[in-house]
């Protein structure tokens, strides 16, 4: 059966926990999540604000795409993903990845699997602005080996 | 004759100036003949930017390669290394 999959790319921010009980689904025996913020410092620089912007359509096909990477990979019942747009600031929720399995390991595994091809795969950029200056930031080479390494390896490959 | 409609994203746009152009076509073309019609359109400084190995390009929102077909009424789009999550 098709696992229930839930993709929004929204400027809102969401509740973690209504999201994180709206995966267990019936056969459920594991909820796992990640949730990602946007950090205070990067780079040694301070960060006043993120702009994200995305590519309407193609982002969000190819989130579906790696949510069903991840299905034909581990027992996946249900997967959440929830990426936000827009000025986001320091302490603010950014990305929410969600996923139920019927046990823990797959949960984690499929979790795992998609936020790593969230970030080196789907349409999404960032602009940082800091108190000196602002740069689009660029793919970070241990993202993309880890992105790699899954590749490589039909197992975790940690 | 049909319009290809061509965006680009993120830090290309802001080092183009530019969001999104048409370009009128009657036949297809390879995306790097594209270039060059795009760069006629607006400036031939745009040659080296777009030429970038760093550059994706997705047409009808799917990635393909530099030597893909691109038909009349095909939405092309040139993407900048992504940072997402």
């Amino acid at each position: 059966m098709a696992a229930q999959i839930r993709i929004s790319v929204q400027p809102e921010d969401f509740d973690i926990g209504l999201e994180t009980a709206a995966l267990a689904i019936a056969g459920t025996g594991g909820v796992n999540s990640f949730l990602g913020v946007v950090r205070h410092q990067n780079d040694n620089a301070d960060v006043r604000c993120l702009r994200l912007e995305h590519y309407p359509g193609m982002t969000e096909a190819q989130i579906q795409t790696i949510i069903e990477e991840a299905e034909s990979r581990w027992d996946v019942l249900a997967a959440t993903v929830i990426h936000r747009i827009g000025d986001l600031y320091p302490g603010d929720q950014i990305v929410f990845v969600g996923v139920a399995s019927t046990h823990r390991g797959d949960a984690f595994n499929a979790c795992e699997f998609i936020i790593d091809f969230l970030k080196t795969r789907a349409t999404f950029w960032k602009k940082e602005f800091t108190p000196d200056s602002d740069r689009w930031l660029t793919t970070r080479q241990t993202d993309l080996d880890t992105a790699s390494a899954w590749q490589a390896n039909e197992a975790d490959p940690h | 004759m049909s319009d290809v409609t061509v965006q680009f994203f993120a830090s290309l746009r802001e080092d183009l100036g530019k969001d999104r152009m048409t370009i009128p076509l009657d036949h297809s073309l390879s995306v790097s003949d594209l270039v060059i019609k795009i760069c006629a359109a607006g400036d031939t400084a745009w040659q080296s930017a777009l030429d970038s190995p760093d550059i994706l390009v997705a047409v009808n929102q799917t990635l393909v390669e530099r030597a893909h077909e691109v038909q009349p009424g095909d939405e092309v789009a040139f993407l900048p290394p992504v940072t997402g999550g």
